[in-house]
């Protein structure tokens, strides 16, 4: 397999040279091939992603969007943060693919094909607010260990499919269930194909709500190969690793799902607060479930030079996992006096909410314009990093930019 | 892994759109080396065989981006086979964490025995990946400023 390939890549660097021109093979490359360059512009360019989003690590795949990126109303994909556990799946079959009931818990296992699922139930769009559970992670003192996502792992795309509710109906759930566990097709790095990535899920009332779907599109396409084509699901307001991508199996469990990176640390806190550096027994982190407040300054791009008497008019969104945004402010001094900002209502629930202001300097220097969003239970956020767990999750701390009055 | 990931050759393999004919032919004769006995050896050197395959500049080994350092070598051939070495450079963790990692990727993620070749990673880890005191909150740095059209 090594053998192959490498011979791969250099049988298309030879052809490069025989043809005198460049090969464009991009998108047709098979997977699992080690793509090239540390920011390479075809691994962007495969997933169309934009060549500005910030690598943070190629294999796995992980990339991350610049506040300024954000702006759009309704993310598009090449603006939308990647998060791999393991390697994107090399097959992913319309015609053939399939997604499966089974588990302790499920009254008829059976299994429905894509086309079953478009036709049979009917069809549902919102817009879904997915933020990585370590969104903020680069921050956090000790350092905590992974992939250092700085503000840019969010995203509210429109997705569109069948609720999981209609599937769960169908299927039929015994009263002893209590969680939704994925499987899904994606492979784990060491190459070991008895082991998942990642299987992680969702309790039975989240799994319940209006807003859970199994989807087959984002944003009114086929659901992007780097985001889960061709199906995937996706529960808003919580870590978007429960929302499980290339997904072919749901498992009806009648205990808390066990999948890869359900226990341990992986998306857990502390369920009591701890000192910063502290060891957490396994046994005394909880699962994370819906996050946090948070707001991101999506225009103007941080570092904004503009004359003394030039009013500064600025946007963003914010986001409260399973509540609503009810207010946001912003702070030209540090936090010493707060204003609040326009804030629209969300385009559904779990959709994040676009807030804009406008504010005049007193006089020319240096200033950081600091937004905070409060929550429907009054809860803001903090400006500075809230509680240390040991994997550096749930940094909802206030987003800010630097601005120049000259 | 194959290595051979940073000619100049390579970089440029999939830069511009060149034509479809460009593709189709490619393609067919992708085949026919795929298929050729041995074709392969005729086209291909052997994986670290080009000059520069392990070049360091301003103290950074260009093929994965770690830090020159002793023990640089068994962490390139031991720590980038599953993943990324941008895994490793982004983090920063005592020696003591770096220890965790590894113990935590043998039991759960397939890493191996790493043998007389542990207390060297550890070593180049601990010396090159160190945490840095952050505090509670960080001024905002490498802004690149812009006049802000009104």
């Amino acid at each position: 397999m090594q053998r192959r390939k490498f011979v791969s890549r250099a049988g298309l660097a030879s052809l490069g040279t025989l043809l005198g021109a460049e090969v464009v093979f991009g998108h047709n490359l098979p997977e699992g091939l080690t793509l090239l360059g540390l920011q390479d512009p075809d691994l962007f360019r495969r997933f169309g992603k934009d060549p500005d989003m910030t690598l943070l690590n190629d294999k796995p795949l992980n990339i991350e969007a610049k506040a300024h990126m954000l702006d759009d109303a309704v993310t598009p994909n090449r603006f939308m943060f990647v998060r791999n556990n393991g390697n994107i799946p090399v097959k992913a079959d319309p015609a053939t693919w399939s997604l499966s009931f089974d588990g302790e818990s499920v009254t008829r296992p059976k299994s429905y094909t894509l086309q079953e699922l478009k036709s049979r139930f009917p069809r549902h769009s919102y817009e879904l607010t997915l933020e990585c559970g370590g969104n903020g992670r680069a921050e956090f003192d000790p350092p905590a260990s992974g992939n250092q996502w700085t503000v840019g792992a969010v995203s509210c795309a429109r997705w569109t499919g069948v609720r999981l509710r209609d599937l769960l109906d169908d299927v039929g759930i015994t009263p002893e269930a209590v969680y939704i566990g994925y499987h899904a097709a994606d492979t784990h790095l060491s190459g070991d194909p008895g082991k998942e990535p990642i299987s992680r899920g969702i309790p039975l009332a989240k799994a319940l709500q209006d807003e859970t779907l199994v989807a087959y599109q984002m944003n009114g396409e086929d659901i992007p190969l780097a985001h889960g084509y061709p199906l995937r699901l996706v529960a808003g307001g919580w870590p978007a690793s429960v929302s499980g991508k290339w997904l072919t199996r749901l498992s009806v469990r009648n205990k808390v799902h066990d999948g890869e990176k359900m226990t341990g640390s992986s998306y857990r806190v502390p369920c009591e607060p701890v000192a910063p550096g502290a060891e957490v027994a396994d046994e005394q982190m909880c699962i994370i479930e819906s996050m946090p407040v948070k707001s991101l300054l999506s225009a103007p791009r941080t570092g904004a030079v503009l004359p003394l008497g030039q009013p500064l008019t600025f946007r963003g969104h914010a986001w409260a996992g399973e509540l609503a945004v009810s207010r946001v402010a912003y702070s030209i001094d540090f936090g010493s006096t707060w204003h609040s900002c326009s804030l629209q209502a969300p385009a559904n629930r779990l959709a994040w909410q676009h807030f804009s202001g406008s504010v005049r300097f007193p006089k020319k220097g240096y200033y950081e314009l600091w937004a905070r969003a409060t929550d429907s239970s009054g809860t803001a956020q903090p400006m500075v990093l809230p509680g240390w767990n040991p994997k550096g999750y749930l940094n909802n701390a206030c987003h800010r930019i630097a601005l120049k009055v000259v | 892994m194959g290595n051979r990931t940073k000619s100049r050759a390579g970089q440029s393999l999939f830069r511009g759109w060149q034509g479809i004919v460009v593709v189709l032919l490619g393609g067919l004769l992708l085949v026919w080396l795929y298929l050729l006995p041995g074709g392969e050896a005729a086209v291909a050197e052997a994986p670290g065989d080009e000059p520069g395959f392990d070049q360091v500049e301003n103290g950074i080994h260009l093929r994965t981006g770690f830090a020159d350092g002793e023990g640089l070598m068994a962490v390139v051939t031991n720590c980038t086979a599953c993943h990324s070495a941008k895994l490793v450079t982004q983090n920063r963790m005592t020696r003591e964490g770096w220890e965790q990692t590894i113990r935590w990727m043998q039991q759960t993620q397939n890493l191996w025995d790493l043998g007389a070749n542990e207390a060297i990673i550890l070593d180049y880890l601990a010396a090159h990946y160190a945490p840095e005191k952050k505090g509670r909150r960080q001024n905002l740095t490498d802004i690149e400023w812009y006049e802000l059209q009104p």
